[in-house]
């Protein structure tokens, strides 16, 4: 990877006054992100909110209307790629290709990105989401949860420094939650940059190191989690973006 | 290797890879072809030298269809599973994405065409297993295939997609049309003089490279 260049924040993430517009609906609305490096933000709403979209910017798959986006120091309009290389995402959907195997689709996505050794690197990854076994069954074939570990994989591949994980512990059972879990706070893996959005407040505020909440696409709140109980997070949760789910 | 030119490779390679696997775009389209000639041939009769007027209008609508059916899934396929995000996040630039979808696209029409135009020389006895319109049809494909899968990347987005990609595709490819039909008739009629179609077909393939180039970038980022 290319050095970084000189950036005098020194933040992973960076976004200023990100906006996305559908038409007149207006999904996210000048919201700012700053997250430093290692740190695990927790982004917190309603459904219709705007997480998923903040994702989808920050990730470069939607571009905003407006506003500005550092990942890494890089700027997303200036250098996409370069922003991209250090980017890993999962999200609702798993981009994965269902015809081809799990092994396969990891060799696909690490030949994009030109990851070195990457045979041995897949495996290892495999292995770590317990999917070694399966590895040469197609996608199609997994169930959601198998699908979800396989996106994981897929999303460190490049072994990215930032991870936007949009709900990611969907179709997961306990004994991969509790992977996810190491996986966010670097317990399985090098430690690592994390966004990710949930509707759960207790995971939330058990594997991140701040919390924030978008209500109408607007951040509302931010709080680091050490000074946070899960009873107080409730109670601003219900007042800034109704009653958690 | 060239990064680039890794990446084109490995696009194009998995492209083949799902299609083998899934069947959905070489089946439609060679089912479409086949049907096509076997029913323009009983249909219409044709016989004598009414054959070479007619039969390069045949052949090249029938591939111009066949790949309308073939290369409107490309895109779909990716947008409905949600793997076309997964190709815009990684870092590659859309140039190159555009190359590979339009590679494998090529090969798809090929691998139809390998099979149309010995099943149309048999069934309208044209000689067109020759060199020069093996070079017309290249270039031809060339050309659909450069502007189908820039508006496939384009129809795959809106809701009218199955209907969306005919209607872009047969009135700008209308020069390739012509022209490979043209071509196709002078050599098949052995004609001297004449507008210098493949010089035209070529003319238009650099031209539509170039534009869909360039275009594909916004097409696929909104």
């Amino acid at each position: 990877m290319a050095d970084a260049p000189h950036d005098r924040s020194g933040l992973a993430v960076d976004a200023q006054g990100l906006s996305k517009r559908y038409g007149a609906q207006t999904a996210l609305d000048s919201v700012d992100v700053a997250v430093r490096p290692h740190e695990r933000l927790a982004i917190l709403g309603p459904n219709g909110a705007g997480k998923s979209t903040l994702i989808a910017v920050l990730s470069t798959a939607l571009r905003g209307n407006a506003g500005t986006l550092r990942i890494m120091g890089w700027d997303t309009a200036a250098a996409p790629n370069e922003a991209r290389r250090r980017i890993g995402v999962v999200a609702h959907r798993t981009y994965l290709y269902e015809e081809l195997t799990a092994h396969e689709n990891l060799l696909f996505y690490g030949r994009l990105y030109s990851v070195p050794n990457l045979t041995e690197h897949v495996e290892r990854l495999l292995k770590l989401v317990d999917m070694f076994p399966r590895r040469h069954d197609r996608v199609g074939d997994l169930s959601r949860g198998m699908q979800q570990r396989v996106a994981l994989a897929r999303a460190l591949v490049h072994d990215p420094p930032v991870l936007l994980l949009d709900e990611p512990d969907t179709g997961l059972d306990q004994l991969h939650l509790d992977l996810l879990a190491a996986l966010v706070q670097g317990r399985a893996l090098p430690a690592r940059t994390v966004i990710l959005t949930t509707h759960n407040l207790d995971r939330a505020l058990a594997l991140c190191t701040r919390v924030a909440i978008l209500a109408r696409g607007r951040l509302v709140f931010s709080c680091d989690t050490a000074s946070l109980d899960p009873t107080r997070l409730r109670e601003t949760y219900s007042r800034l973006a109704g009653a958690p789910q | 290797m060239m990064p680039a030119a890794r990446q084109v490779l490995t696009v194009v390679r998995k492209d083949l890879l799902v299609e083998t696997r899934a069947r959905d775009l070489l089946n439609v389209m060679l089912t479409f072809a086949v049907l096509s000639l076997v029913i323009f041939n009983l249909a219409l009769d044709l016989r004598g030298p009414v054959v070479r007027e007619v039969g390069p209008g045949l052949l090249w609508l029938t591939i111009a269809f066949a790949a309308i059916l073939g290369m409107g899934r490309t895109f779909v396929r990716e947008h409905e599973r949600g793997t076309l995000t997964g190709l815009l996040i990684a870092p590659m630039d859309r140039g190159v994405l555009f190359v590979g979808k339009l590679l494998a696209n090529l090969i798809f029409l090929f691998v139809m065409e390998a099979v149309t135009l010995p099943m149309f020389a048999v069934l309208f006895g044209l000689p067109v297993l020759q060199p020069a319109v093996l070079l017309i049809t290249a270039l031809g494909t060339l050309g659909f295939a450069t502007l189908g899968t820039l508006f496939s990347a384009m129809a795959a987005q809106s809701r009218a997609r199955e209907a969306l990609l005919p209607l872009l595709l047969l009135p700008t490819t209308v020069p390739v049309l012509i022209g490979s039909v043209q071509a196709t008739s002078h050599v098949l009629d052995d004609t001297v003089g004449g507008p210098p179609w493949i010089g035209l077909l070529l003319a238009f393939n650099v031209i539509f490279l170039t534009l869909a180039f360039l275009l594909f970038e916004h097409v696929v980022d909104g």
